[in-house]
This record gives structure tokens, C-alpha cells and sequence, in this order.
């Protein structure tokens, strides 16, 4: 009797090209494919999941083989043709697949390595499994794992400390300047799409208000609303300082906006409170000399950029560190993947013991008349202490790391000498 | 007895100290949690060895060099764990430890000879004076450890080049936060050291005032902490320029301390 063979197909950001990834992505949601799924009856368990960088499917079946091609027809099939998946497929089975979703749920397989979404990403798609019950005893517990495993290599590795984008670079000199970002006001200048991008990182750390300074009042108004913030005009510029504490400046202006003598009278105003500048324009639309003025911190997008780069090339430092952690921890899984192997044939052999106790007993007894409750009890204990006794080596035999005997000899060896049936085995394994 | 417990803690100091720069550099948090448990324990037993000392000397142990300086050393590892118990202030305890140590160290090479006290210092105004007037310059100490903190962080965030201690020392906020708590502790009880020395000045010598050099050079500390803290509440001095007071003025607190004892005569001079 053999344990069903995990395996892990899909395609992601490395191996495939966006033209191809675009058409393979499921953006119908999970249900549709998962119960497309269903169909195949070789199929034990499976998940599936979806992000912009990768499609992934996990499932336990008895022969990988023939089973495997099956699942891409459904989730494929459609969409291109048999070759072009050939081509960026990817397929690993037992330990490889373990370590590739540990991999994935660490954030290691990411395109921006250390990147925290994909966890979320991966628990959205094990809830719709586990949801439609598609997910069973293995993958639960393997899911579970890999959720822990992304913990402990976030908690024992910086992995994820180190701002790789420049907005995140941003947040995270802010948070230095000012501790919390919580109740601090954003000012942005100019509504281009880099400063959205870096305002909306900042209001994910609780910014309380957004204010919006722009040419045209109408996109600034616009752009003030998806924050929930109010629009100003350029004029009011250095009116709007003496209020707010981080300032994105992206104008397509030529020359400079704000000099540092537009600066230094508001910081008085301010009563010396941190000012944090930046710079997101090319060219430039602050003066650097702002830099120089106690309690002001003005960075430009060069800045930014060597800050990033800085952190890329420790994240790629502790990228090591995380990947042996994911190694340890595949190892653990399969070291008890192995063990389950036994449990079926275990758990069977004890009930076979103890429902030979009880016939056995229920018999004896019943010849034995005018027992009282003390004797009775004592005669229980002594059948069942037999029975304990006899398979306490036969049960050593299984559980135990035997260098030479193979675990699957040994079961089997096992299952013969008690003559349990292997029908009866596989059924007990499903419902675990 | 006494001397025992002090080597001990000043030991137990040490090996607090060496914890938190292991912690410093490797940033892991168990050891940080060891640290903390042997400064403790240290904190706890150098407060016995001045139990003990107070006994076998029969007076309150602040009037040698060695009994002051070891007393300064317990009022900053107990102002600090005082803080500690409010917020945390990250890496903080290794500079503040690192500090203590030192002073430990500078007890350590004074006379621990029991001196029998001068007449004029017989007066139970000589543990309020005294102890009031350190746990102040323990508090002012942190503020001018805050302050040194800051200028280290704002330095690499300045000038953007991240060395060790961008991400090791916290939020120029929080360094900033600790200097005003600081002050807004130690200069109320220097201000306090000071009443009551004089209050134990016109008792003991008839006058108030009487302009000896350690009289001045305290009222000199008064007024530069004073002038800070004004400006900090009125004009909102903060961040760099704060530090840098802060640090100007404690080095006027340590030249009270010490320098004014072996540079210039007066009439504390028996004393520390």
C-alpha cells in the first residue's frame, strides 16, 4: 500500500512570458476551475492558486503521471495551445513540491523577493479550497505548514525588513523621522501617478488626512477624493506647510518650486515640528539647499533609489538565511508524511487487537458466572494488557527509523503477518 | 560586606553591558530579554551594596568620591529602568548601560576608605540635598545619552548614508521625546537639589548663598538647563539643536561634579 503522490504543476513569472501568462490566469475566481477540477476522479485532494505572477495547482493522486496532463486540459486546455503550456509548465512531486510551496508562501519565489502580499494571496486561495472541501487531511495540514513556515522565516530572517520600492523606501524613512505615521498629514504636490502610488503606501499606515496641491484644481479635486482629502491650489503652497508633515512633490514643472528661503519662516510657524520632503520629480522640483535646515529632511528620487538598492542588497543576504529555513522545514514535512505512511496500517492493527479483546472477553465472561465488579474489571485489564504487550514490538517495528529495512517493507511485512486487507486501508486513509 | 555586593554588581553591570552590544549589533531579541534581566539584577544588588554601605558607615553613603560616583552610576541604571517601565526606547539600554559602566568603573578606582563625617555635614539635609541633587544628574545623564542618539541618527538620515545605527537606533520622534521627559524629570529636581542645598546652606554657615565654585557652577548647569527648557516649551526648540544643548549642559553638570572638586577651593570641598 503506497501514500498519494503530491504534486505541485504551474506556471509563474520566470518561466513564462506575460503574453502567455495573461491568457492562463484565472480571473474568473476560484470556484469555476476548482469545481471544473472535481471531474477528475483520480484527483484526490487539490488547490489552486491565482495570482498576477503565477497560476499553481497542488493536488494528491495515486498516479501523478496520467493525472497530471488531465488538470492542465481543464485549467488550460481553452486558453492555449498543449505545446505553448508544455513549454512553461512546471512540475515537481513530494519533496520538491513541498519545498516549492514553502518557497512560494515565504515570499522567496516572488518576484520581489521578501514581498508580503503573496501569503495573503495564498490564504484567499486556500480559503475558497477549503471552502469547497477540495482541500483534505494532507493538503490542510501541508497549507497550514507552509503559512508557519512563511512566519518563521519573516520572524527569524529580515527578509521583509528592507524597503524594495521607492514608495516603500519612503514609508519607511518616514517612520524614522516620525515614529508613527498614524495622525500625520500628506501633502501632495502634482497628481502624477508616482505620487499616488507613494500616497497610497502612506495612507496604508493610518495618515490621517491627504491634501492635494495642483495646477489644475480639477484633477488635484480628483485625485483628493480617492483619499478622502481636500484639493488646494499651487499658490497656497507654503501656507499649506505650516500644516502638514510629509510632502510628494511630482510636478512636470521646469524649475523649482519651493527654495529654502520659502521654507525656513514656515518652520518657526511650525514650532521646529519634523518636516519630511520628497522628491519624486524629474527634474527637480525642490531646492536641495531645503536639506540644510534644522529638523527638515528632504530626499530626492536618486536618494530614494540608493536607499532601495542599499536594501536590495541585504534582502539578497537574508534571502539565504530564509532559504534554509524552507529547506529544515521540507525536511520536517516529508519526515512526517513518512510517518503517516504507518498511521493507517497502525491505527488497523490495533482495532483488529482490541476487537479481538472485546470477542474474546465478551465470550470468557459470559461462561463465568457469579464475578462481582472488582473481579470483572481485573480480567478486562488483563486481556487488554496481553494485547498491549503483543503489539508493543510489532507497532516499535513500524514507528521506528530503521536504516536498512525500507518503511514500505516493513508495513508491508506488517500487514502480512496480521493479514489486514488493503481495501479496508485505503478507505481509513481517505477519512483521516 | 558592602565592597562584595558592589564588585558583584559592577560585574553583573558588565556582563549586562556586553550582553547589549552583542544584542546591538545582532539585533536578536533573546538577548536582549538576558540583558535586561542582568541589569535588573544588577540594579537590585548595587541598591543593596548602598543599604549595606549606609549601614557600616552610619551615614548616608554620598560623600566620597567612590560613594558618589557609585551612587550616580545607581541613579541612571534606576532612572533608565524607571523609563523602561513606562516605553521602550530601542537600544537605549545598551548606550545607557555602557554609561553606568563606566561610572562603575571610575567608583571603582576612588578611595573606598569610610570617612567619619565633618560636623558640618552632620544634618539629615545631607540625604535629601545630596540624593536629590544626583537622581537629578541621573535623569540629565539619559537626556545627554537621548541626546547623543539623536545626533548619531539624524546624522545618517541626513546626510543619507545608512551605517550601523539607521536601523538599529529608533525614530528621531521617540529620541526627541525622551530628551523632553527626561528634562521635564531631572530639571525639576535639580532645580530642587538646589533649594535645598541652600536651605542646608543658611543652617550650616548662616547664609543662602555664598558663591563658592560648586554654588556657581551649579547655578551656571540651572541656567542652561533652564534656558533650554524654555526655549522647548516656547519657541519649540527640538531635534538637533536641543541635543546639542543637552549635551553642553551635562558636560557643565559633570564639570560640577567633579571638575569644580579637584580644579577650584570651596567650601564643599570635603565633600564630593
Amino acid at each position: 500500500m503506497q501514500r498519494d503522490t503530491i504534486v505541485l504543476v504551474g506556471v509563474n513569472h520566470k518561466t513564462t512570458p506575460l503574453a502567455i501568462r495573461e491568457k492562463l490566469a484565472l480571473s474568473g475566481g476560484y470556484e469555476e476551475p476548482l469545481t471544473a477540477l472535481g471531474q477528475i476522479e483520480s484527483l484526490k485532494e487539490y488547490y489552486l492558486l491565482s495570482t498576477c505572477n503565477r497560476v499553481e495547482v497542488l493536488f494528491t493522486c495515486e498516479d501523478p503521471e496520467t493525472t497530471w496532463k488531465e488538470v492542465l486540459d481543464i485549467l488550460f486546455g481553452g486558453a492555449v495551445s498543449k505545446q505553448e503550456v508544455a513549454d512553461c509548465i512546471y512540475r515537481y512531486q513530494d519533496q520538491e513540491a513541498i519545498h516549492h510551496l514553502f518557497m512560494v508562501a515565504s515570499s522567496l519565489d516572488s518576484m520581489i523577493v521578501g514581498e508580503a502580499q503573496i501569503l495573503g494571496q495564498l490564504k484567499e486561495a486556500f480559503r475558497h479550497a477549503s471552502a469547497l472541501k477540495t482541500s483534505g487531511f494532507i493538503l490542510n495540514k501541508l497549507l497550514h505548514k507552509s503559512f508557519s513556515v512563511a512566519k518563521r522565516v519573516r520572524t527569524e530572517t529580515r527578509i521583509g525588513a528592507s524597503a524594495v520600492s521607492i514608495s516603500y523606501a519612503a514609508v519607511e524613512l518616514g517612520r524614522k523621522i516620525f515614529g508613527r505615521l498614524a495622525g500625520k498629514r500628506v501633502l501632495l504636490v502634482g497628481a502624477g501617478e508616482m505620487a499616488e502610488l507613494a500616497a497610497e503606501h502612506l495612507v496604508g499606515q493610518g495618515i490621517e488626512e491627504v491634501v492635494v496641491a495642483n495646477r489644475t484644481l480639477e484633477r488635484g479635486l480628483k485625485l483628493a477624493r480617492r483619499f478622502g482629502g481636500r484639493a488646494v491650489s499651487l499658490a497656497e503652497l507654503t501656507d499649506q506647510l505650516e500644516q502638514v508633515d510629509i510632502i510628494i512633490s511630482s510636478t512636470g514643472a521646469t524649475g523649482l518650486i519651493l527654495r529654502k528661503a520659502d521654507v525656513q519662516p514656515v518652520m518657526r510657524r511650525r514650532r521646529n515640528k519634523p518636516l519630511f520632503f520628497i522628491d519624486i520629480a524629474v527634474p527637480r522640483d525642490l531646492d536641495p539647499a531645503i536639506n540644510e535646515i534644522d529638523n527638515v529632511y528632504l530626499y530626492d528620487i536618486d536618494d530614494l533609489n540608493n536607499v532601495v538598492e542599499m536594501n536590495k542588497s541585504e534582502r539578497d543576504r537574508e534571502a539565504v538565511k530564509a532559504a534554509r529555513i524552507v529547506e529544515e522545514e521540507t525536511v520536517k514535512f516529508t519526515q512526517w508524511l513518512d510517518a503517516m505512511e504507518v498511521t493507517p496500517t497502525i491505527i488497523e492493527l490495533r482495532s483488529m487487537a482490541e476487537e479481538i479483546c472485546r470477542t474474546e472477553l465478551a465470550k470468557t465472561l459470559g461462561r463465568l458466572k457469579g464475578l462481582d465488579e472488582r473481579q470483572r474489571k481485573s480480567i478486562e485489564k488483563m486481556a487488554s494488557a496481553i494485547v498491549g504487550k503483543m503489539l508493543h514490538y510489532p507497532m516499535h517495528y513500524l514507528k521506528s527509523n530503521h536504516p536498512c529495512l525500507d518503511r514500505r517493507e516493513r508495513i508491508n511485512t506488517v500487514r502480512g503477518l496480521f493479514q489486514l486487507e488493503s481495501e479496508k486501508t485505503a478507505q481509513k486513509h481517505e477519512q483521516r | 560586606m558592602s565592597f562584595l555586593l558592589f564588585q558583584v554588581s559592577f560585574f553583573a553591570y558588565f556582563l549586562a553591558m556586553a550582553a547589549y552590544v552583542v544584542f546591538f549589533v545582532t539585533q536578536k531579541s533573546r538577548i536582549r530579554r538576558t540583558a535586561r534581566m542582568i541589569f535588573f539584577a544588577a540594579a537590585v544588588l548595587h541598591t543593596l551594596n548602598i543599604v549595606f554601605r549606609y549601614t557600616e558607615a552610619g551615614h548616608t553613603p554620598i560623600t566620597s568620591q567612590h560613594e558618589t560616583i557609585s551612587f550616580f552610576a545607581w541613579s541612571v541604571a534606576w532612572c533608565y529602568l524607571s523609563f523602561r517601565w513606562r516605553y521602550t526606547v530601542k537600544n537605549f539600554g545598551t548606550f545607557a548601560c555602557t554609561f553606568v559602566v563606566l561610572l562603575m568603573f571610575l567608583a571603582s578606582l576612588a578611595s573606598r576608605e569610610i570617612m567619619p563625617l565633618v560636623p558640618a555635614l552632620q544634618s539629615w539635609w545631607l540625604p535629601i540635598h545630596a540624593a536629590i541633587s544626583i537622581l537629578a544628574d541621573g535623569f540629565l545623564a539619559l537626556a545627554c545619552i537621548g541626546g547623543i542618539m539623536y545626533l548619531l541618527q539624524e546624522r545618517e538620515i541626513k546626510r543619507k548614508r545608512f551605517g550601523i545605527f539607521y536601523s538599529r537606533l529608533p525614530s528621531l520622534e521617540a529620541l526627541d521625546k525622551l530628551n523632553h521627559h527626561c528634562l521635564s524629570a531631572g530639571f525639576p529636581l535639580l532645580t530642587l537639589g538646589i533649594i535645598t542645598g541652600s536651605v542646608w546652606a543658611k543652617q550650616a554657615w548662616g547664609a543662602y548663598w555664598h558663591w563658592d565654585p560648586k554654588e556657581t557652577w551649579s547655578l551656571i548647569t540651572w541656567f542652561l538647563y533652564a534656558a533650554l527648557v524654555h526655549q522647548r516649551f516656547t519657541v519649540g526648540w527640538r531635534g538637533r539643536r536641543a541635543a546639542i544643548m543637552t549635551i553642553i549642559a551635562f558636560l557643565s553638570v559633570l564639570f560640577t561634579l567633579w571638575g569644580v572638586t579637584f580644579l577650584l577651593e570651596g567650601v564643599h570641598t570635603y565633600a564630593a
